[in-house]
């Protein structure tokens, strides 16, 4: 059977990257006694699949990786036994049975993601941001320079940002994300940044990832669902 | 959550910053305000080397355990780190609690080699605390070394206020319970450290002063308080199945050098190898029961979900139950999924079975050491392995499917000719042809055989103790004799050759032999910049010469010099059970060629035998 997990992922834990995360879960898996599959062959590993990396210094509410298990048990039980066995900051939220073929691979089948940027307290804008922003989101276009290892090149991110407005002293962005197109929250602040005709300044902002989704509408229509909702709870 | 003692601008700043936020699984938290005694325990390298190191894992659980005492891990901060922290005034911290370690009563550093010594000084600098024991206040931590480095500790004893000589288990209660009670007599630093002394194991350099001869060797090692003992005498665990082992082991997030659970089957060797220091002080050998053993590997594994374990001995091969608990392991990890690492393992038939379990042969390689080229020059070290044992391993495994071999020697041993070097050359190519005597269909290609060579440096307490090194052009034209030996033999495209660097082994020569007055090399290198001296590309050779001359040291008195037999040592005041007059003999021996049959043949004498266990007590086959 194929389950899904999702965990948040906060604190100091921000600075443990993506590899060190699979490592960290891989070992996880061992102490809380979960019955994970193995690969066949010499060198067997775990069955298990992570979707969308996460930046080092980076938080998150919802960080997901499917497994394939052996044997299963309830999803009350398995997340108990995660928590049981987690290091500060780390909480698994959900185990969630998903169903087996395409939608078990929750890597390829991510869309979209929502983020909270908070600047860091010495570091907030003198202007007035909040009102600028609707005015920079209200734009047809939103040109950056994206920098590749072999050329540089103009392209319009404005397609890719979903959402974006202020919420207090947070600003909140629904962005496109996975395989397919990629945003990432750094590349529109900077954009924003140049708006406000500010300097980009490094370290000057906090992300913190909040949703995942799939999208399971059509060409033309988005319908944007978490990857935790696409399972469903194992009793 | 806890508050770290780094900025984020800083930690996403610098290179693997979870080397420095701790909140590791099995990572120990206590209430700071609930504990008598805080204890900074530091492995002066890189975190990812340090997390490797069983010592500290044993001595920081069996610390924790107590409830008034709180012990956390320091590391040694990177370069890109060091500079910030020396930048911003940012004092060194301990993991666990973030807090400074200035603040802590305990700074414990364990000394495993003699590369780290400037380290040593990083460590101290950055926790801003005086480098010398002397300069400290009250208010300063009581700075104590341990490890095998301290068994010669006088190049760094202006360093440390104590030493602790010999194995942690032991004296370490003693010494903090000894620690709380002066602290509640209202004791001064002064007055903890009289009662340290009497402490058995534990060396309190302050009361203690060398006084050189003419010549500049040492003519007398003076006590300078009363009732302090003129020897202190090496702490050992006589039941090594019946003390501290950590069944919770710390699991770092990022990959450490040793990224598995470590079994350790016993400690000291009864092979008794000349050079080896090793071998010689932690005598006598003593192994731990299987059953221990059994249940440790289980709980270990549980409770940290490592992917592998590995067995850590000095010679896991003479551990007496070695099959059983092999086997045990084999079919407790096949269940778990865990592999199995078996290094040191003497290559025969029952560990190339083994091996054959446990790994992919394509991948894996076959180790040997014998570490001289001849036989003559391997009767001299006492290294047992001949060339017929040798050939006859390599030849059961390359039947087996292997086809890489890796070879183990030194060179600069005493009595060592271009004979001799010319021999590890014989030996490799040896080797190749009793691979190519297989069938051309029934072997795996070509053979690979990769042949490393070191630079001796004799060390304190073995009977190479009185040997001299090699200069700097000797070691390389030593190294050059057994390229070019190598480059005339017929199947040398077979053969890979790669030889250490000289200049830091001649450095390590003066720090293992050293003296008092090399304390003042080392800090004046490390004032000039000498830092993470063991990593070859932060390794400056200047730092240290320029330090030499300043302290007006000839480095030569301490490598090339020739020690008569009856030269007193500075580490001579430290009783390690083996006996100088055991170690002169066996000099001798190996003058004379011959060879001493090992612990469980015959005993021969050594004076470990006054611990009354071990193999000392094990009836003779």
């Amino acid at each position: 059977m194929k389950v899904r997990v999702k965990f948040e992922k906060l604190g100091a834990m921000k600075f443990i990257g993506h590899l060190d995360m699979m490592r960290y879960f891989q070992k996880a898996i061992r102490r809380a006694d979960i019955d994970i599959a193995y690969s066949e062959g010499f060198s067997p590993h775990m069955i298990m699949s992570f979707a969308a990396p996460l930046g080092v210094g980076v938080t998150s509410s919802a960080e997901y990786f499917d497994m394939e298990l052996r044997s299963v048990m309830s999803s009350h039980e398995m997340t108990r036994r995660f928590n049981h066995v987690m290091a500060d900051g780390v909480r698994v939220i959900s185990v969630r049975k998903i169903p087996d073929g395409k939608a078990s691979k929750g890597m390829s089948l991510v869309a979209a993601a929502d983020y909270y940027v908070e600047f860091r307290d010495d570091k907030v804008p003198s202007c007035d941001w909040q009102n600028q922003l609707s005015a920079f989101f209200s734009q047809a276009s939103i040109t950056i320079l994206k920098k590749t290892k072999r050329s540089e090149q103009e392209v319009d991110i404005r397609p890719w940002i979903y959402e974006l407005n202020c919420e207090e002293n947070r600003i909140f962005m629904k962005l496109a994300s996975g395989s397919v197109q990629n945003l990432k929250p750094e590349l529109v602040m900077e954009a924003f940044y140049r708006f406000l005709n500010e300097e980009t300044q490094p370290f000057s902002f906090m992300i913190h990832r909040q949703e995942v989704y799939a999208d399971i509408g059509t060409p033309d229509q988005r319908k944007l669902l978490s990857l935790e909702s696409l399972g469903e709870e194992i009793e | 959550m806890r508050k770290l003692a780094l900025n984020d601008t800083i930690l996403l700043k610098i290179d693997k910053p979870a080397r420095y936020i701790g909140n590791e699984i099995n990572s120990v938290m206590k209430d700071k305000n609930n504990v008598n005694v805080r204890f900074a325990m530091c492995f002066p390298d890189v975190y990812e080397i340090g997390m490797s190191h069983l010592g500290i894992q044993i001595l920081y659980d069996m610390f924790n355990q107590r409830e008034d005492v709180w012990c956390e891990r320091v590391y040694s901060p990177w370069p890109d780190l060091d500079e910030v922290m020396r930048k911003e005034q940012i004092p060194l911290f301990a993991l666990e609690s973030q807090d400074p370690v200035k603040r802590f009563d305990f700074l414990g550093i364990t000394i495993q080699y003699e590369m780290c010594y400037t380290n040593i000084l990083q460590i101290l600098d950055l926790s801003q605390i005086p480098l010398r024991a002397q300069e400290r206040t009250e208010s300063d931590p009581l700075v104590i070394g341990g490890g095998p480095c301290t068994y010669n500790p006088e190049p760094l004893a202006p360093f440390f206020d104590m030493f602790y000589i010999g194995e942690g288990e032991t004296v370490y209660f003693a010494l903090l319970d000894a620690y709380k009670e002066n602290k509640k007599n209202g004791g001064s630093r002064k007055d903890f450290l009289k009662r340290a002394a009497l402490i058995p194991g534990i060396y309190v350099p302050q009361f203690y002063h060398p006084v050189y001869a003419e010549d500049g060797t040492l003519q007398e090692f003076q006590v300078l308080e009363s009732d302090v003992p003129a020897t202190v005498q090496k702490q050992v665990v006589m039941d090594l199945s019946d003390t501290f082992y950590p069944e919770n082991p710390v699991v770092p997030f990022i990959k450490a050098t040793q990224d598995r659970v470590v079994l350790e089957v016993q400690r000291g060797c009864i092979r008794g190898c000349r050079f080896c220091q090793a071998g010689m002080i932690y005598r006598p050998t003593r192994e731990r029961d299987i059953q221990f053993l059994k249940e440790r590997a289980s709980e270990m594994l549980k409770s940290t979900g490592h992917e592998e374990i590995s067995l850590s001995s000095l010679s896991s091969s003479d551990y007496s139950k070695l099959p059983d608990l092999v086997n045990f392991l084999i079919e407790e990890c096949g269940r778990m999924h865990v592999n199995i690492s078996l290094p040191s393992l003497r290559i025969d038939a029952f560990s190339l079975e083994v091996m054959n379990k446990v790994q992919d042969i394509k991948k894996s390689s076959l180790t040997f050491a014998p570490e001289a080229g001849s036989q003559r020059l391997r009767d001299v070290i006492n290294k047992g392995l001949t060339e017929e044992v040798i050939i006859d391993g390599a030849g059961k495994a390359f039947e087996g499917g292997w086809n890489k071999v890796k070879l183990y020697f030194m060179l600069g041993l005493p009595t060592e000719t271009a004979e001799d070097q010319k021999a590890i050359a014989h030996l490799a190519e040896n080797i190749a042809r009793r691979y190519y005597e297989i069938p051309k269909d029934q072997r795996n290609g070509k053979c690979q055989i990769n042949v490393s060579t070191s630079f001796f440096v004799p060390k304190p307490f073995t009977p190479f103790q009185w040997a001299s090194m090699c200069t700097r052009e000797d070691f390389l034209n030593r190294a050059k004799t057994v390229r070019e030996e190598i480059h005339a033999q017929l199947n040398q495209k077979s053969i890979k050759y790669n030889w250490h660097e000289a200049d830091v082994t001649l450095l390590e020569g003066v720090l293992a032999r050293g003296d008092r007055r090399i304390a003042d090399v080392v800090q004046k290198a490390y004032e000039d910049g000498a830092l993470f001296d063991s990593w070859t590309e932060s390794f400056h050779l200047a730092h240290w010469q320029k330090a030499f001359e300043q302290c007006r040291i000839d480095p030569e008195f301490y490598t090339i010099r020739e020690r008569s037999e009856t030269e007193l040592f500075p580490w001579d005041f430290i009783d390690t059970g083996v006996t100088k007059a055991f170690l002169l003999k066996e000099w001798q021996t190996a003058l004379e060629e011959k060879v001493t049959p090992n612990c469980r043949m015959v005993c021969a004498g050594c004076g470990a035998a006054s611990f009354k266990g071990g193999v000392c007590i094990e009836s003779k086959s």
